[in-house]
């Protein structure tokens, strides 16, 4: 399944939701928020979220700033 | 001597508001923001990097400190707003520095963009300081829209060329309601200086602190200089004499409206 991640078509195996995807990245536990198709999905719907082919998902934390 | 600033429900002892980018180590931060006693500092959202190990730069900054989130890299004003909701969903709280930058080489904001955005994020309860170019009819704009502040430029973003935009800062100054506060291209404590002897509300450094050889002192110095102005204008009023009122050249009769002489 390509899904495109932070702007870039990723090949995703075996792997069904967000919260997967999270885990899978290594992200688990960091301050981060999730936009899902252009909706911010909340931490505690990630299980609920079944990816699909095409999808678009942002990841996003913050970083210094002026 | 009592001078507190207040924004949205807040009250500030610390007129110097800090930006946190560009830090070479970020574990600096914290004591760069104990030294100088701010109390508002500003943080960026980005795409995460898979491959960093970077903390989380809250971390570095001590808990009483408000955080303001900035929109940059927003061009325009639907990228601002998409920007303030992802990071209000970050759990930092209300509170967002409005910047629309389209403008690559100069950095320069895009005041009607800025104004738009505003109206939207205000109306989601946001409080919202605009960054801006120096202008008092979106500043009046910005305000009546729900603005808490507006933030006009100094200079350019990270150019250290100081406070190049007196003469229409001070015009700002003098005609607002809502608190002036300078934010980028300061380059040294006596811009700050000069912007709070103007009578400025508070001034936001970043760069000047970030990339001192070293920022806690550097901070420590903004602090005495930004004190150091606010303290005169108190005792003295503003160090400039107001601006002179403008003088039109062309005919102030003949207009194309009502209740004017022919």
């Amino acid at each position: 399944m390509r899904i495109k991640i932070n702007g870039r078509f990723q090949d995703i195996k075996d792997i069904s939701d967000l919260q997967e995807l999270i885990r899978i990245k290594g992200l688990s536990g960091k301050a981060i928020v999730i936009e899902h198709n252009h909706n911010i999905i909340p931490k505690d719907k990630w299980n609920e979220v079944m990816l699909e082919e095409g999808d678009t998902v942002e990841i996003v934390s913050f970083v210094g700033g002026g | 001597m009592s001078d507190i600033l207040r924004i949205a429900d807040r009250s500030f002892d610390s007129r110097l508001f800090v930006g946190t980018g560009k830090f070479p180590d970020k574990r600096v931060i914290g004591d760069v923001i104990k030294a100088c006693g701010c109390q508002m500092v500003t943080v960026a959202l980005r795409r995460v990097d898979e491959k960093s190990d970077d903390e989380n730069i809250l971390d570095y900054i001590p808990s009483d400190c408000i955080i303001m989130i900035n929109t940059s890299g927003a061009r325009n004003a639907d990228e601002a707003i998409r920007i303030a909701r992802l990071a209000r969903a970050m759990g930092c709280g209300r509170w967002i520095k409005i910047e629309v930058i389209p403008d690559n080489k100069y950095l320069l904001p895009d005041n009607v963009e800025t104004l738009k955005a505003t109206e939207t994020l205000v109306s989601e309860g946001f409080i919202l300081l605009a960054y801006m170019n120096p202008d008092l009819i979106i500043a009046r704009a910005l305000a009546k829209a729900g603005a808490a502040a507006v933030m006009p430029l100094g200079a350019p973003i990270g150019s250290g060329r100081g406070f190049k935009t007196k003469e229409i800062v001070k015009i700002m100054v003098n005609e607002l309601d809502v608190p002036v506060i300078v934010d980028a291209g300061l380059g040294s404590p006596a811009d700050a200086a000069a912007c709070m002897e103007l009578g400025c509300d508070a001034v936001l450094v970043n760069t000047a602190i970030a990339i001192s050889k070293d920022p806690v002192m550097e901070a420590k110095a903004f602090d005495f200089a930004v004190n150091a102005g606010r303290t005169h204008y108190i005792l003295s009023g503003s160090a400039l004499p107001a601006p002179r009122a403008a003088c039109a050249s062309s005919p102030l009769t003949g207009f194309l409206r009502d209740g004017n002489k022919v």
